[in-house]
């Protein structure tokens, strides 16, 4: 579903402050996949989905999305198969807009016309339906102001445009942590089921390693802007954490830079 | 009461400016300095228009005109990614030439002898129209942006103002949306000059000088009635500000002891007080906790 070829990023080049975020980089997902992504800080994860989302051009390398070339596609063009929540609440949301409109603006970006009323009465009563699945009793509350809710409440909204129309690529960036521990699972609850339910192909970055192992269906591990390991079925399910931290050591020579991570194994 | 009568007339007429500030100053948030350009291109383009024998071709004329206008700054910010302030600025001077063209060469015409909308109403009188035909234009266009408002398209500038991010990455293109919003807002203000060029019965460029302070001054005025809510409610407030700016601006001319010439200069601390209001307020709290005083006082 998505390919990516000797990705390469090189920020600031040129300058003494030059940074590889993206070494000869080539990940392959096949459809239906849930990656799971995890590295140190400045890994070059973000980066990764920065890359695929067209935030920049990469300086070499492609990127194929459904078998089509999307290396050189313009950002908003390639958001139309492309669904991204950030680690911010306040990213994906317009604050001063009702939770109906900000989801009737990312549902009609397929059907609507320019001049026709949003949002139409059929969408809302769709929009009621996928809100009460998330049982935040958010179905109740659609000419509320986005910025009035809570984070977890705005990460839902978020996840629920950026799935209402089902898009070929699902990218989460941290998106519950910003959020508290009981809200966090809430949220990742919500979105496994959402996943599953359209089959969603999917790249999740947490730096809860315990949850990349157990959530989806593989895990990559990120570092200096390559791919250090690449794990899934029965090698995947008979990894611990310990044993994650203990081959990033050997691999690296050096500890695992676990100041974010969550080492703990629940 | 014809003081009243002056400033309702007034007031509307430059209410459909208002409208367009709006636009550009609360839904997009950034003040389009475009404006004062703008509304000198609507005044000018309907009286040449108007005193070629084609009153009303000459509205849409000068609508088209603003639009353009409109369309050049939004290219200019999200084409070639010039400041928002600038991109206005660039353009207002440009129109400047523009504008004293269009009046062949002269920075006024009068339209005295020639045959304006306001005549033109059947069974009314010309002062009649100066009546009813600012209510008509001043609601037409209120109805329609509100409706504007409420499509598709008319969301999708409001996210780009709220959330421009978040626009991008639902697959929008936001630059498409800004330049139709300063289109949109742009030919209601030309609109506003060219109707104000033919009830006035002449164009003069220089009375477009510190036009976008009047517009502003409306829309707060207008939010101070009205507070700030949802938008529909916006776009009726900043008609009604307009109208009580031009009382209050009657008023003051009629009985206070400042020459007419420094209504300009009243206005702009008016719009400078009321934007300064969020730093007062959050001065007058900081005052209050050093004092001892608590948050929640
Ligand atoms: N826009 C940018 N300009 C310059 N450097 C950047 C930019 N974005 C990321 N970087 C650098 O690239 C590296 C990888 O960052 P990032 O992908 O955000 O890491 P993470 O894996 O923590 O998400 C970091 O060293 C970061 O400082
Ligand atoms: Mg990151």
């Amino acid at each position: 579903m998505l390919d990516i070829r000797n990705a390469v990023k090189v920020f600031e080049k040129g300058t003494p402050i030059e940074h590889t975020a993206l070494n000869n980089l080539n990940l392959h997902l096949e459809p239906g996949e849930f990656v799971t992504v995890i590295g140190s800080n400045g890994a070059g994860k973000s980066t990764l989905f920065n890359a695929v989302c067209g935030t920049f051009l990469l300086n070499r390398g492609r990127i194929f999305l459904d078998g089509q070339d999307i290396t050189y596609l313009p950002e908003h063009v390639r958001a139309r198969t492309i669904g991204r929540v950030f680690q911010d609440p306040m990213k994906g949301t317009a604050p001063h807009m009702t939770i109906e409109e900000n989801l009737s603006l990312a549902h009609s970006r397929s059907t609507a016309r320019a001049l026709s009323f949003a949002p139409a009465k059929k969408e809302i009563a769709l929009f009621r339906d996928r809100l009460s699945e998330f049982r935040m009793g958010l179905e109740d509350r659609m000419k509320t102001k986005v910025g009035l809710l809570s984070g977890g409440q705005r990460q839902a909204v978020t996840l629920l445009m950026c799935t209402i129309v089902p898009p070929k690529l699902l990218l989460l960036d941290e998106h519950t942590a910003a959020l508290d521990p009981a809200t966090a699972e809430q949220v990742m609850d919500i979105t496994k089921k959402t996943v599953e339910a359209y089959r969603l192909t999917t790249m999740m970055i947490t730096h809860n390693i315990s949850q990349a192992l157990s959530t989806g269906t593989r895990t990559v591990m990120m570092d200096e802007g390559e791919i250090l390991f690449d794990m899934s079925g029965e090698e995947r399910e008979k990894t611990t954490v310990d044993d994650l931290m203990r081959m990033y050591s050997t691999s690296r020579k050096k500890e695992l830079d676990n100041d974010r991570m969550l080492l703990k194994k629940e | 009461m014809k003081l009243l009568i002056d400033s309702i007339q007034l007031g509307l007429l430059y209410g459909v400016m208002a409208l367009g500030i709006y636009i550009s100053f609360r839904i997009l948030a950034v003040p389009d300095l475009t404006t004062e350009g703008s509304f000198a291109f609507g005044l000018s383009v309907s009286a040449a228009v108007t005193s070629l024998g084609h009153p009303v071709l000459a509205l849409p004329a000068a609508m088209a005109a603003g639009a353009a206008a409109g369309a050049v700054t939004g290219f200019l910010q999200t084409r070639w990614k010039i400041h928002p302030i600038l991109s206005g600025i660039i353009t207002m001077s440009g129109l400047y030439s523009v504008n004293l063209s269009v009046l062949g060469g002269s920075p006024n015409l009068t339209l005295v002898r020639a045959n304006t909308v306001f005549k033109l109403i059947p069974f009314l009188s010309k002062n009649d129209a100066k009546t009813v035909l600012p209510i008509f234009f001043a609601l037409l266009c209120l109805g329609l942006i509100i409706l504007f408002f409420r499509t598709h398209i008319g969301m999708c500038i409001r996210a780009v103002g709220d959330n421009e991010d978040m626009v991008r990455a639902s697959s929008i293109h936001t630059g498409a949306c800004k330049i139709i919003a300063f289109c949109v807002s742009n030919g209601l203000i030309a609109l506003s000059g060219a109707l104000i060029a033919q009830y006035q019965g002449y164009a003069d460029i220089s009375s477009s000088t510190g036009i976008l302070v009047v517009g502003l001054a409306s829309v707060i005025i207008g939010e101070a009635v009205f507070g700030r809510r949802s938008v529909t409610v916006g776009f009726i407030s900043a008609v009604v500000g307009s109208l009580i700016y031009r009382y209050i601006i009657a008023l003051a001319t009629r009985y206070s002891p400042l020459p007419a010439h420094m209504l300009r200069l009243v206005s702009a601390v008016i719009v400078a007080l009321a934007l300064a209001l969020p730093a007062f307020r959050e001065h007058l709290g900081t005052a209050r906790l050093r004092k001892g005083g608590t948050d929640d006082a």
